[in-house]
């Protein structure tokens, strides 16, 4: 009846996929003709035990933890500012989320034009005598992968300010005005009382990064392919590579399944210890 | 306030530096499309000198700019349609009916907000691949329209759970039946949320890459963002009109976003609402 249509459509193209994927895993299969070769976990071991998808992982974890320790306390501190009444503060608010709309395909062609060898990017460099820090951003493997978090950085920092921001307005002003006449200073009440509100915000924060740091995609594709030499590739840029490109399947079935397995871990277990942990009666709740 | 002195200045010394880091490269891309290459190979940081609209203008003559867009758009349309459509009616029967296994259908949709479109896009992929989908918009359409529904019916349900019994109830004596009831009064009353699932979904749809990549073979059918990657990749050689290309493919997001900001941030934080409720 009702829920009928949603849930067709919810279980062919949600759930059967990552079911047939986990039986295409068990073959090995390039896509054309039937079935037929059946190598059991074989691929799901292959996966497992390649070093390329491990350092892959590794690049997922790695983008994951900068978020935290990077893009979070950046995403705390501007939202703090903009919440503050400051004159232009609904433009700032405009400025800092634009990236956020503009496709990760379109941010990724933008740049690639800016970090041009030469281009936009090392000229303001030179020119503001940061020049001995220019670097071959998307050709030097030691550094990729870090051009690539930029990258990432300037375009969902606006998402944790909107988010923060919205956290931030439903505390009511007057626990800040009770520190401040108790004599608390702004860095106190920032620290002891904003900070502790906010967290249940944070924790949502984290959880949706974390679930962005597993799914990177279309910006290392479109930029380095995962190069050079896989020292900027993600879980999805090996599946679609090793599985897709390669016309491997089986092989791309059995590392979608394990990617699956990953992410739905994780999720879930970050889900249920930290998020669900504290919001009853927590005061940025949405109030509906 | 109470915070005076040297912080208010530090403030928008602060808030300068992030207006120039968000919105200088957007700008200097555009302002790229209106030089020449030669003018962007001599001085990548100069000023157009002078104005040059040919690039624009090839790119908005040619066609394919517009094939992208209005691909792009037709899927977009279709899977809010979709989305919101056939989420609203779940959400409707999971918020004010009482039938067995309700809540673990809830948990079912729920559940899928965990899984990652990029995830499974190899999956859909060889789904599409078998049941004939491939290089057609339906096999992007629908797959995108199924994975938006987890947020759309975490989203609406609550919203539709708040409307009062009594409401249903003086309905029904006015002779309405659940239908009546449900396009009449609940949907009409559930328009903010509506709008803002509306919204997320569009967005998420009109961004979406790696799905169109995997299926889409024939230049004709490609979506923006996978035009913009393909433009840039073919045309590298003429910097000059990839910026115009690129510049274009920003304005309509960027558009659309002045005009639906209050919804999308709304939005985001409606999402974040419903999943600590």
């Amino acid at each position: 009846m009702l829920l009928g249509p949603a849930l067709l459509l919810f279980a062919g193209f949600v759930l059967l996929p990552i079911c047939i994927a986990a039986y295409y895993g068990l073959f090995n299969w390039s896509g054309y003709g039937s079935l037929s070769d059946f190598t059991g976990l074989h691929n799901y071991r292959l996966v497992i035990d390649d070093p390329v998808f491990r350092e892959s992982l590794l690049h997922n974890v790695i983008i994951g933890v900068l978020s935290l320790v990077i893009q979070l306390p950046i995403s705390i501190a501007v939202a703090l500012l903009l919440n503050r009444k400051l004159r232009g503060g609904s433009f700032l608010r405009t400025a800092v989320f634009a990236p956020y709309v503009v496709s990760q395909a379109t941010t990724a062609v933008l740049w690639l034009l800016l970090l041009e060898p030469g281009g936009s990017v090392d000229q303001l460099m030179k020119a503001v005598g940061l020049g001995g820090l220019v670097q071959q951003w998307l050709a030097n493997p030691t550094i990729v992968l870090y051009t690539m978090f930029a990258v990432l950085t300037w375009q969902f920092i606006g998402f944790g300010v909107i988010l923060l921001l919205a956290g931030l307005q439903g505390i009511p002003p007057e626990l800040r005005d009770a520190a401040g006449i108790d004599g608390a200073s702004a860095w106190q009440t920032t620290r002891r009382i904003v900070l502790p509100l906010l967290s249940p915000t944070i924790r949502i924060w984290i959880f949706l990064s974390m679930i962005g740091s597993l799914q990177v995609f279309d910006l290392v594709w479109i930029m380095t392919l995962g190069g050079p030499a896989d020292a900027s590739s993600t879980m999805v840029t090996y599946m679609i590579f090793f599985g897709f490109h390669s016309l491997e399947f089986g092989y791309g079935s059995a590392a979608a399944v394990i990617l699956f397995i990953i992410s739905f871990v994780f999720a879930f277990l970050y889900q249920r210890f930290a998020l669900r942990r504290d919001t009853a009666g927590a005061l940025t709740r949405a109030v509906r | 306030m109470r915070r005076i002195g040297l912080a208010l200045p530090a403030g928008y010394l602060v808030a300068l530096v992030i207006v120039a880091i968000t919105l200088v490269p957007m700008l200097y891309v555009i302002l790229g499309g209106f030089r020449t290459s030669a003018q962007i190979n001599v001085s990548p940081t100069g000023l157009p000198h002078p104005w040059v609209w040919h690039n624009y203008q090839a790119i908005l003559t040619s066609g394919a700019f517009w094939q992208n867009l209005g691909n792009s758009a037709l899927i977009a349309v279709v899977v809010t349609g979709l989305a919101v459509g056939l989420g609203s009616m779940a959400s409707f029967a999971l918020a004010r009916y009482h039938f067995p296994g309700r809540d673990a259908w809830y948990l079912l949709f729920a559940v899928g907000l965990l899984f990652p479109a990029n995830v499974a896009s190899l999956p859909v992929y060889l789904l599409d691949k078998q049941v004939g989908l491939l290089d057609n918009w339906l096999g992007v359409a629908l797959p995108e329209a199924a994975f938006s529904l987890p947020f759309t019916i975490i989203i609406l349900r609550p919203f539709m759970r708040a409307v009062p019994g009594e409401l249903e109830d003086a309905a029904t004596v006015d002779g309405a039946g659940r239908v009546t009831f449900f396009l009449r009064i609940l949907i009409p009353l559930s328009r903010p949320a509506l709008l803002t699932v509306s919204v997320l979904a569009f967005v998420t749809s009109w961004n979406s890459f790696l799905l169109p990549l995997l299926v889409f073979t024939t230049p004709s059918h490609f979506t923006l963002p996978l035009g913009v990657a393909t433009f840039q990749s073919t045309y590298s050689q003429d910097t000059a009109s990839v910026f115009a290309f690129t510049a274009l493919s920003m304005l309509p997001a960027l558009a659309f976003f002045l005009l639906a900001q209050r919804r999308i941030v709304s939005g985001l934080s409606g999402l974040s609402g419903s999943m600590t409720g």
